[in-house]
């Protein structure tokens, strides 16, 4: 649970020697998706306050591609969360698009997150016994597209994850890594400013991880899409272009990457394997 | 929001536990089924009861004579000779309400055909008995205005006197004795069956009043028993009941503050007794099977209150890609009033075929309105709505971070 992981935060907090946090000066630039002044999120468990994030401002630009890291405990899912808009700040700004969203009641963040955000999940969450296109058309229905126009998206994204072929499969029927590129079809389907994924190669293997993050860096090239992942493999956090550590609920580091890895370069190195999902 | 997308999802939700549904919808169809067999054995017994009241006659009214004072003893009603055959002509011709009017003299007597023979309690009346009672002549013809007026010896005879005297003779035309004095049949009635009180309607005949009361009675001055009489509409009965008071107490010379030397007798009234009598039974059957509907409604709330814990991390997912709290609520309302409904329709189903059968084999009657199929259909409607309501609102409140990691 997320109060169980914070808690360790109020308490390491205080002896921690903590290395002066590298961070880049904040713009709220035009081009600005995402901005976040001085967000502090407390969690009331009972009688005891936890504060699981102290003050966080930070800006991504549209086309980045950034991975959030840091220990358990150190707020990067509170930080998810609020990006995602499925929870807002206790303190503080944050701005989506120039739009502050702090304020936003519940109804107004279900609408955020079906236009601007595009989720996607550790453990995929797709809609069991509902085929893999319903599963897509779903931020489509909720977006109130008619069924036709609806349809024709639906197929497209899951062209665009390379899946045509498996339209009609229910989720247990298709593998782990077909499972999580649904998952981005859906986020993708409703063209949204920001991709938000939580661990996405965290229930994968090395080489369906790799086609996963192939993905992600196509989108990012190809159409420009900021990406923000959330990962504690610093394997994958290479392919971003941009981490940001985060410890005891503060901005640790923010680096750009240096050696950043392609991941259909990667792929060409990984050995072949007899059932290959990728064609 | 699309409606089509929300019927689709409830489908799903509803096939995917095809036992769990069934059950909690039998529930339902237990209680809306209950409704409609018993509301029906009400309505149906309701029918019956309009239907003898109106064979009684349209819109009728008896007028009788009233209580006669005899040195200090109250004789009671009828007691007097106060109304007369020139009363009932008077009122057929000054109140426009009146349809038709008829004097009525009772007369007794054995009736003898050949080796035949049977008592019957007469009715003397005039020429316009079969209108006033809607009673329809099925052989032959009913005395004419100048059989009246002449004291003529015809007679007409209920079914059951015809069947009795006749056994497999055409009485057209035949001459009859009664007390001794020959009669010429002319009419057979149509058969009316059993009254209210399971008296046989069709065990009597009918005769010219004027006959009664000379020839078979023998009347020094002519009295008649009562009058009978025939309003234009139901509506009608009660102005019609004043006008005949007003009328009778004028031509009586009844003074002010005197009290009346007639009675009226509304039969109208009478039908609505019977009427609410046999609402309030309907009433009463239709909310003791209604409780069973509400137990049904329970079910499914129970049912809805586990599938919206089971469907948590789906509930997440929704909330995740955009779906608005009114939406995760619409979502499960549909889904229990689907359930109810599906329920509803199959109950009203099975209950208009046992309604059937209870006529078939019991012989009660029963009546399956469309009134109680709308009502039994509302009422589903109503129990999905209200009981699927809490478990729907509990799945809009949950919050999204909680519901998506739920295991």
């Amino acid at each position: 649970m997320e109060e169980g992981d914070a808690v360790d935060v109020g308490i390491r907090s205080q002896e921690s020697a903590v290395t002066a946090p590298v961070q880049r000066p904040v713009q709220a630039s035009e081009r600005a998706v995402i901005h976040l002044e001085k967000v502090h999120k407390v969690y009331h468990m009972g009688d005891i306050e936890v504060h699981a994030l102290r003050g966080v401002s930070v800006g991504i630009q549209r086309g980045e591609f950034v991975a959030i890291m840091g220990p358990s405990g150190s707020g990067k899912s509170t930080m998810m969360n609020i990006i995602g808009c499925l929870d807002r700040p206790s303190k503080g700004h944050y701005f989506l698009e120039g739009v502050d969203v702090s304020t936003v009641n519940k109804s107004g963040l279900a609408d955020i997150r079906n236009q601007k955000v595009g989720f996607v999940f550790q453990s995929f969450n797709l809609v069991p016994r509902t085929s893999a296109l319903e599963n897509v058309e779903l931020p489509l229905i909720y977006a109130g597209v008619g069924a036709k126009e609806r349809l024709r998206r639906a197929k497209e994204a899951l062209a665009d994850v390379g899946l045509s072929d498996r339209e009609r499969n229910m989720p247990n029927q298709l593998s782990g890594g077909q499972q999580q590129r649904v998952a981005l079809a859906r986020a993708l389907v409703n063209n949204p400013s920001l991709i938000l994924a939580d661990e996405p190669t965290g229930a994968l293997d090395t080489r369906t991880s790799t086609e996963v993050m192939e993905i992600f860096q196509r989108l990012n090239e190809e159409r420009s899409m900021t990406i923000v992942i959330v990962t504690h493999e610093p394997d994958i956090a290479q392919y971003a272009k941009r981490i940001i550590q985060f410890r005891d609920g503060r901005i640790h580091q923010d680096v750009a990457v240096d050696n950043r890895k392609n991941a259909s370069k990667v792929l060409q190195q990984l050995p072949v394997e007899v059932e290959d999902e990728d064609e | 929001m699309n409606f089509i997308a929300i019927l689709k999802v409830a489908g799903r939700a509803l096939g995917r536990n095809k036992l769990r549904t069934a059950l909690t919808m039998l529930g339902i169809t237990i209680g809306v089924g209950a409704v409609i067999v018993l509301v029906s054995i009400g309505q149906g017994a309701q029918a019956m009861v309009l239907d003898q009241i109106s064979s009684m006659g349209s819109n009728m009214m008896y007028v009788m004579p009233g209580n006669l004072n005899f040195g200090g003893a109250a004789l009671g009603a009828g007691a007097a000779n106060s109304l007369t055959d020139e009363d009932v002509a008077a009122m057929e011709r000054e109140i426009g309400t009146i349809r038709a009017a008829s004097p009525v003299v009772n007369a007794s007597g054995q009736l003898v055909f050949g080796n035949q023979n049977w008592f019957v309690r007469m009715q003397g009346t005039n020429q316009r008995f079969p209108e006033i009672r809607s009673w329809r002549v099925e052989q032959g013809d009913f005395f004419t205005d100048s059989d009246v007026r002449s004291a003529a010896r015809v007679i007409v005879l209920g079914k059951s006197v015809a069947e009795k005297l006749f056994p497999g003779v055409d009485p057209i035309g035949e001459t009859i004795r009664v007390r001794n004095l020959p009669f010429r049949v002319v009419g057979v009635l149509s058969a009316k069956g059993q009254s209210m009180v399971g008296q046989d309607q069709d065990d009597t005949a009918v005769i010219p009043y004027t006959t009664a009361q000379r020839k078979l009675l023998g009347q020094q001055i002519p009295s008649i028993n009562q009058a009978m009489v025939s309003s234009i509409s139901q509506e009608a009965t009660g102005v019609t009941q004043r006008q005949i008071t007003e009328l009778l107490r004028q031509r009586h010379k009844i003074g002010p503050g005197e009290s009346d030397d007639f009675m009226v007798r509304n039969m109208t009234d009478a039908a609505a007794t019977f009427t609410q009598l046999t609402t309030i039974m309907t009433l009463l059957l239709g909310s003791i099977a209604a409780i069973s509907l509400v137990v049904g409604g329970i079910g499914i709330m129970n049912i809805m209150l586990v599938s919206v814990t089971e469907r948590t991390r789906e509930i997440g997912i929704r909330m995740a890609v955009g779906a608005r709290p009114n939406y995760v609520r619409l979502q499960f309302l549909t889904e229990s009033i689907v359930l109810s409904l599906m329920g509803g329709v199959i109950g009203i189903l099975i209950g208009g075929a046992i309604a059937a059968l209870v006529s078939n084999r019991l012989g009660w009657p029963t009546l399956v309105s469309g009134l109680s199929v709308l009502v039994s259909f509302a009422f589903a409607t109503v129990i999905g709505i209200f009981f699927g309501y809490y478990p729907a609102h509990k799945a809009a409140a949950l919050d999204p971070i909680e519901a998506l990691r739920y295991e």
